[in-house]
């Protein structure tokens, strides 16, 4: 079979008769597309949607799957460039203007938690951190004045802090600088920033006074080459990152739904709604097989409603909501249009 | 018809023929200019973009670059200064280890150990810069943080230059190798003659005949080096430092583009206008090191 | 010694220095091998390192299979031939202009001020960053002409056209030395007899030229394979489980048109995807596509370390295509350099 494939290859580029091969490799020029494009973070789930749903389908249809960035991808989404865009943020007003002034209509579909976990080298002493800490780290005026552990509180290690996180096109970034910072996208930037979230980990991994953020499934992925901390906010205790604590949303605030947003005109062709029928259909194995947190089954059979009456919208006016309970998200008014501040 | 009318045709015709032909090849020759004066074009329009809301003076004098964060920065200092470190960092590297090569195989070496070591040095250069980033990051950090510097960071402008230092090794010993080889064997003679070894005779003799051809083999390598970007984007990280501490890490131009081109390149945002102010920042460089190499052959050319 | 004064002096204490300076000769060998042997030595450290990881993934079933969210799963299949259709249109464009140019340079070409401006030209060219090429590739083709032709997005023939312009002073080089080396009596014996100039070069000067050409072709098109920065900005980076072309089919299985529309596979469809282009973005030059580095590049940046052996054991694959050609063309190389008879 793996002979066959390459012989196929191998033949083909020498324009010579083929034997008979399996419909799977059917994909020809003139076949439909399916364009997904966003979070990296989204990517893992998004990827094996599109390679089940390419399998299932036998090569009738194609499924791309790129990872600009939120941001980036939204821009495209925008301009109507793409099909479905990955987020692991909602969308934000800027994005509903450019959306609304090029006519397309988005249908926001929550699709998984993830948790926004906060690492450290494995020999780093400390064992858990507040928010009001993380802000003294990572606000906009610690730029070149918080360097090492000790500033932040007495009873850290003295150690020089280096940072590694998300960069400005990821909605991580948009999501973490909110909920720590309190505004999105205002953050000190003398870090290592990536939309490739494993360049975090080997920055960590490497060095014994650093931090960095990224989501779950790179912490469960990685759990000998970095640590976790536990988060305290608000004063209560300090919780560690795990599927059950952001089942039970007892980690706040990083923890997060993600996004899948999908066109409307594009729903309009049969291969999109099959693909994002499949999508929904199946996304608590797709999400659990990517290792992030499904959603209770009732969100999904929401989304299925909204998808089926092309109901366009956000539920979240334009900007995050920092520790929302997805239940009652669900229940909120669709806005298309961002209330003024 | 006559012998003279067929040959006045056949002439005619065949003239024609030359002419279009001439004609044909001029223009795949002139697609060279072409090619040149779109690059130019394409920098210079897409940069003119990016000057209308950064002025020029903060451009080259501000020492922090974060176009992509909230509040931006446009200092293209700390870019430059990576690019510079690690370009260092190589030909320190390359340049000793390079021209012993060079010395070596040129006067030193049999013909069969030449003819066998030249082709497999070469290969060095033929290595995809992926491997070579990798390389950097999985073997030679873990390598240094092992022997030498045990607080070294993951990402740093170290291990990044030794291999660019390595890529470029190639370049510099082959083609200063040939610059010596080209050296008449009378001046070597003469200073067998009178007394000199081999090691003397190369550096007193042969490396000053060759000079200009080693120097154009310097220039050759520090221009690959400056435009190297996987090597720098997979293992000196993207975080644009205004240092001069090899062991820190540091963003070259070539990261930093890059970079953006992973994430996204929308058209007509700032960002988009970014790259291409640092591409003909970049570009600058490469045409001054090319104007440098130029003028050094000129100068120090022998004529035997 | 005895009464050696003034200008005798000099000389003698020279020929008395003569034990250290044979060793200090004698002990640059040493250097000179060490130095030679660090560099190799890295190369050899590097391949062992590459084939280390890579090679419990090193099987058929990874060469045929397309990548794949599961690690296992995964292979470089659209990556192989992805940079194999790259390669092809790469060849395609700059082997024909580039040695148009060189012949012209070294045979037609007066002295005048616009061939030095060429020469001047293509040797700076030579030095260009890549990376330069990708950002020209962006604004003209992606932004500019593929705005309104689908044949020049993000495509495979941007990619082909983009490493052309790459390797293009390359092979203008290494063609004017072929047809440099060629001896000048050659052409002066095809004038003798009437040959006019094109049928001089064509039918004498070419053919001697042809093999050092080729040599360099290889080499030119060796580092084209390899080539990451420039494609990443042409748009290689995404999930791409297909390939460029329709491998066999059943006519009359149905499947989706561009418009979204279901429709059924004709023989008029078969032929059409086998096209290199055709009107209405058909054709596998107007596909999207992978190549091998950049799925290298994008696998080292999974979570799962298994994707990690997946990187190294493309990387094997690109690094035995990369110094497989390399070691052909210095092969011929050698081979040409002992066979000259003139």
């Amino acid at each position: 079979m793996a002979l066959g494939r390459i012989a196929t290859a191998v033949l083909a580029l020498a324009v010579g008769a083929c034997s008979g091969e399996p419909a799977k490799d059917k994909a020809g020029a003139s076949v439909f597309t399916v364009a997904v494009d966003g979070s990296s973070t989204v990517f893992p789930i998004s990827e094996a949607a599109g390679e089940a749903f390419q399998k299932e389908q036998g090569g009738r249809v194609r499924v791309t799957v790129a990872e600009s960035g939120t941001g980036g991808g939204f821009k495209k989404f925008c301009r109507g460039e793409t099909h479905v865009q990955d987020a692991s943020r909602p969308i934000l007003a800027a994005e509903m203007a450019a959306c609304a002034e090029a006519g397309v209509r988005y249908i926001e579909l929550p699709i998984a938690f993830d948790a926004i976990s906060v690492v450290v080298h494995p020999s780093n002493p400390v064992q858990s951190i507040t928010t009001a800490e993380l802000k003294k780290i990572w606000a906009p005026e610690a730029q070149g004045q918080i360097d090492n552990w000790r500033e932040v509180n007495r009873a850290f290690p003295d150690l020089r802090l280096s940072l590694y996180g998300a960069g400005t096109a990821s909605g991580t970034f948009d999501y973490f600088t909110e909920a720590v910072n309190g505004k999105a996208k205002a953050s000190r930037t003398d870090y290592q920033p990536t939309e490739d979230d494993n360049v975090t980990v080997q920055g960590v991994a490497g060095d014994a006074g650093a931090m960095g953020y990224f989501g779950l499934a790179y912490l469960e992925q990685n759990t000998s080459r970095v640590r976790a901390l536990a988060v305290s906010h608000g004063g209560k205790p300090p919780v560690a990152p795990s599927a059950a604590t952001v089942e039970d949303g007892s980690y706040t605030p990083l923890s997060r739904p993600v996004f899948v947003y999908v066109s409307a005109d594009a729903l309009d062709k049969a291969p999109v709604a099959q693909f994002v029928d499949y999508y929904l259909t199946n996304a608590e194995t797709l999400v659990r097989g990517a290792r992030y947190v499904p959603l209770p089954a009732s969100a999904y059979a929401t989304a299925r409603e909204r998808v089926a009456s092309r109901s366009a919208g956000t539920a979240f006016g334009g900007k995050n909501d920092i520790g929302a309970d997805i239940a009652e998200v669900l229940r909120r008014p669709l806005v298309t249009t961002a209330p003024a501040p | 018809m006559t012998m003279d009318a067929t040959r006045d045709f056949t002439q005619r015709r065949l003239r024609l023929g030359e002419r279009a032909i001439e004609a044909a090849l001029f223009l795949a020759a002139a697609a060279a200019i072409f090619i040149t004066v779109a690059i130019a074009w394409t920098l210079i329009t897409e940069s003119l973009h990016f000057f209308d809301t950064v002025p020029l003076s903060k451009f080259l004098t501000d020492t922090v670059w974060s176009p992509l964060f909230e509040n931006p920065r446009y200092g293209i200092a700390p870019l430059l200064c990576g690019t510079l470190l690690t370009t260092l960092v190589g030909l320190a590297l390359a340049v000793p280890v390079g021209l012993m090569v060079a010395i070596y195989l040129s006067e030193f070496a049999s013909p069969r150990a030449r003819e066998t070591i030249k082709p497999v040095l070469e290969l060095l250069a033929a290595v995809p810069t992926v491997i070579y980033g990798y390389f950097a990051l999985t073997v030679v950090t873990p390598f240094l943080r092992a022997t030498i510097l045990p607080d070294l960071p993951t990402f740093n402008m170290l291990s990044a230059g030794l291999v660019i230092g390595v890529l470029i090794i190639p370049y510099i010993a082959s083609l200063s190798e040939d610059a010596m080889r080209a050296v008449p064997n009378a001046l070597r003679e003469g200073s067998f003659a009178m007394g000199g070894t081999r090691l003397e005779t190369a550096v007193n003799v042969a490396f000053p005949a060759a000079i200009s051809g080693i120097a154009g083999a310097l220039i050759l390598g520090m221009s690959r080096a400056v435009g190297e970007t996987m090597i720098v984007a997979i293992a000196g990280g993207q975080q644009p430092n205004f240092t001069i501490d090899p062991t820190e890490s540091a963003a070259t131009v070539t990261a930093y583009i890059a970079q953006v081109a992973i994430g996204d390149v929308a058209a007509g945002t700032i960002e988009y206008y970014s790259i291409f102010a640092a591409g003909f920042a970049l570009l600058l460089m490469t045409l001054a090191f090319n104007l440098l190499a130029f003028w050094l052959q000129r100068r120090f050319r022998e004529e035997y | 010694m005895a009464a050696t004064q003034d200008a005798e002096a000099p000389a003698t204490r020279e020929i008395a220095n003569l034990p250290l300076r044979n060793l200090l000769d004698r002990s640059f060998i040493f250097w000179g091998i060490l130095a030679t042997v660090l560099g190799l030595g890295v190369l050899g450290a590097l391949v062992f390192d590459l084939v280390a990881d890579g090679a419990p993934k090193l099987n058929l079933k990874f060469l045929a299979s397309f990548p794949s969210s599961s690690a296992a799963e995964a292979g470089i299949l659209s990556a192989w031939v992805g940079s194999i259709f790259v390669v092809l249109t790469t060849a395609l464009i700059s082997v024909p202009l580039g040695v148009m140019a060189g012949v012209y340079l070294e045979e037609y070409a007066p002295r005048n001020p616009i061939t030095s401006a060429i020469e001047i030209t293509v040797n700076n060219l030579a030095g260009v960053p890549s990376i330069i090429y990708g950002l020209l590739a962006l604004s003209l083709f992606i932004y500019g002409i593929g705005q309104g032709n689908a044949l020049f997005g993000q495509t495979i023939f941007t990619a082909g056209l983009t490493l052309s312009l790459l390797i293009l002073p390359t092979i203008i080089i290494t063609a004017r030395e072929s047809v440099r080396a060629v001896p000048r009596g050659i052409r002066e014996a095809a004038f003798a007899v009437g040959a006019t100039k094109w049928q001089a070069t064509s039918h004498h000067v070419l053919p001697y030229a042809t093999p050092g050409i080729f040599t360099g072709v290889i080499i030119a098109l060796s580092r084209a394979i390899g080539e990451t920065a420039p494609l990443i900005l042409v748009g290689a980076l995404t999930f791409v489980a297909f390939l460029p072309f329709t491998g066999p089919a059943d006519v009359g299985q149905t499947y989706y048109d561009m418009g979204g529309n279901e429709a059924v596979i004709s023989q008029g469809d078969m032929l059409l995807s086998w096209l290199p282009w055709a009107p209405g973005g058909q054709g596998w030059l107007s596909q999207s596509f992978t190549v091998l580095p950049i799925q290298m590049f994008n696998w080292t940046s999974r979570p799962e370390k298994e994707f990690l052996e997946n990187a190294a054991a493309a990387g094997v694959v690109l690094l035995v295509i990369t110094l497989a050609l390399n070691g052909v063309a210095i092969w011929m190389r050698a081979r040409l350099r002992r066979q000259i008879r003139w």
